[in-house]
């Protein structure tokens, strides 16, 4: 009612209309891409994880497979090794495995043979080294060869390469996908932007002409897909940590399999979503107005 | 000018118009009227010649520079350009809140004007719930409500009836009078008539000079 208009507590209103028809279409869209966004995120975190408790475990051992010299027996030489070992400085524990440990070892490669006794198997030693300060290879093979015991150290070098290189594989792979998802949410936003300004074309004009600046203009869509971006952001934010969440309890403290373990704090990795999808929406719709309001 | 490929829509235009002149552009349907309002607010470029606004020639003026030119200037649009999800007070206040200025400095006046056009009653109306004639004069108060140094108006009597129509025209004078540049393009004869303004009339992009038609109102 024209009554009920008081001028003086008049608030200017949006100069773009607060509603659009293809405004819940581009929420789902980018919501959609936040959310496969968050899952490669999570999957790089426990990637990452993953890598770095499989190279520890490996660091943190060495394995010296021992060969009888002379008359010693190759238990006898097994445990003289790791008698020699406990005592290098960088090692916690040098223990020998029993021999039939290392007949186990080598039965797939020569069937159920009933006199593995009759064969040179070596022994080997399973030996643990301190966290901080680890005993080097070549240290491990000094102190066996003063001895004069015939062996051989493996400090599981190629595997933690291996596994380091795996690792980076993963995280690189990773941020590529986590790219080509932002790229591929700017240009969702970038064509919204310019779906938009056509739709709006008579409030881009008349404002154009009332002497608005182009950043001015550029502005009002910036802000405006930067909301809806931060909405659908939060949405697919939301989604991811539910899903990661629902990986984490159907998987216990693994996750849903050793390879990925997903843990608990992993999940606040999802937080800065609104925001980066905000950021990106904000760029290209800006980016976007300004070169179509030049070209008015 | 010419709209693309298309023909020339004005040719050997020259004229210059006072700081503070009054004038009406008269012409039939296509004559160019429309055309050279805009080249004036800066809506299309010349494609041969020069135009100077504010003693500026327009082709040198910069991105920042025309904003800050259109401000300057008052545009009564022939299809009115009102936008319709905002209130005829929002409408109306859209320059002032362009330029930067703020809601407490211009809400009294902004409805001070909207009274006086007769549109006191249906300020929080929306456009499409008005009638043309409202329309209309929702589209003069938004073109004078900052009270430029130039005013256009295309047709801005077209859909009001006389004693409006003089109304308006007595706001033109009166704009004219505060120091305003005002050009107004109109089929009013009637309008044109009354006043003893100079008439620049054009047929066919080209432009003829008549001498003043009528007594002053």
């Amino acid at each position: 009612m024209s009554e009920s208009f008081d001028p003086a507590r008049w608030r200017p209103a949006a100069f773009l209309p607060e509603q659009d028809a293809r405004d819940p279409a581009l929420i789902f869209a980018i919501a959609v891409l936040c959310f496969l966004a968050c899952l490669t995120a999570l999957g790089v975190i426990a990637g990452d994880r993953a890598a770095h408790g499989w190279a520890g475990q490996l660091t943190g051992e060495a394995t010296v497979i021992v060969r009888a010299r002379g008359g010693e027996t190759p238990d006898a030489a097994a445990a003289r090794a790791a008698e020699t070992l406990a005592g290098v400085k960088g090692v916690s524990e040098a223990r020998a495995l029993e021999k039939e440990k290392a007949y186990d070892l080598i039965r797939p490669w020569l069937g159920d043979v009933s006199d593995l006794e009759d064969l040179p198997v070596p022994r080997l030693v399973a030996v643990s080294l301190d966290r901080k300060q680890p005993a080097t290879a070549a240290g491990l093979r000094q102190a066996l060869k003063a001895q004069g015991l015939d062996a051989v150290v493996d400090d599981h070098q190629i595997w933690i390469k291996d596994i380091r290189q795996a690792a980076g594989v993963v995280r690189w792979t990773g941020a590529a996908l986590f790219l080509l998802i932002a790229l591929a949410a700017a240009a969702v936003v970038a064509f919204a932007t310019r779906a938009g300004l056509a739709a709006r074309r008579d409030v881009v004009e008349v404002l154009h002409l009332t002497g608005a600046e182009d950043g001015q203009i550029a502005n009002l869509f910036e802000l405006r897909f930067a909301r809806i971006a931060a909405i659908s952001g939060a949405f697919g934010a939301t989604a991811a940590a539910l899903a990661g969440g629902l990986l984490r309890l159907v998987g216990g403290g693994q996750g849903i399999t050793p390879a990925l373990p997903i843990a608990w704090l992993d999940l606040l990795a999802v937080l800065p979503c609104p925001l980066l999808a905000a950021i990106v929406a904000a760029v290209a719709a800006r980016l976007t107005a300004r070169r179509l309001i030049q070209d008015l | 000018m010419r709209y693309g490929r298309g023909p020339d829509v004005l040719s050997d235009i020259s004229l210059s118009l006072p700081r503070g002149s009054f004038h009406f552009i008269t012409g039939p349907s296509g004559a160019g009227k429309s055309s050279l309002l805009k080249l004036i607010y800066l809506a299309a470029r010349p494609s041969a010649g020069t135009v100077r606004l504010f003693g500026e020639d327009v082709a040198g003026m910069t991105a920042r520079d025309l904003p800050r030119a259109r401000r300057r200037i008052g545009v009564v649009f022939q299809d009115l350009l009102l936008l319709d999800h905002l209130s005829a007070f929002d409408n109306a206040a859209l320059p002032l809140r362009i330029a930067g200025h703020k809601p407490s400095e211009y809400r009294g006046d902004v409805a001070e004007l909207l009274t006086w056009v007769g549109l006191g009653g249906r300020m929080h109306a929306r456009p499409p719930t008005l009638a043309g004639g409202e329309k209309q004069r929702l589209a003069i108060a938004r073109a004078v409500v900052n009270r430029p140094e130039i005013l256009l108006a295309d047709e801005p009597t077209g859909n009001v009836d006389h004693e409006m129509a003089l109304r308006i025209y007595r706001l033109f004078v009166e704009l004219n009078r505060l120091g305003t540049t005002v050009i107004i393009a109109t089929h009013d004869q009637d309008l044109v008539a009354r006043s003893a303004r100079p008439v620049l009339h054009l047929d066919k992009g080209r432009l003829k000079p008549l001498p003043p038609q009528g007594p002053t109102t």
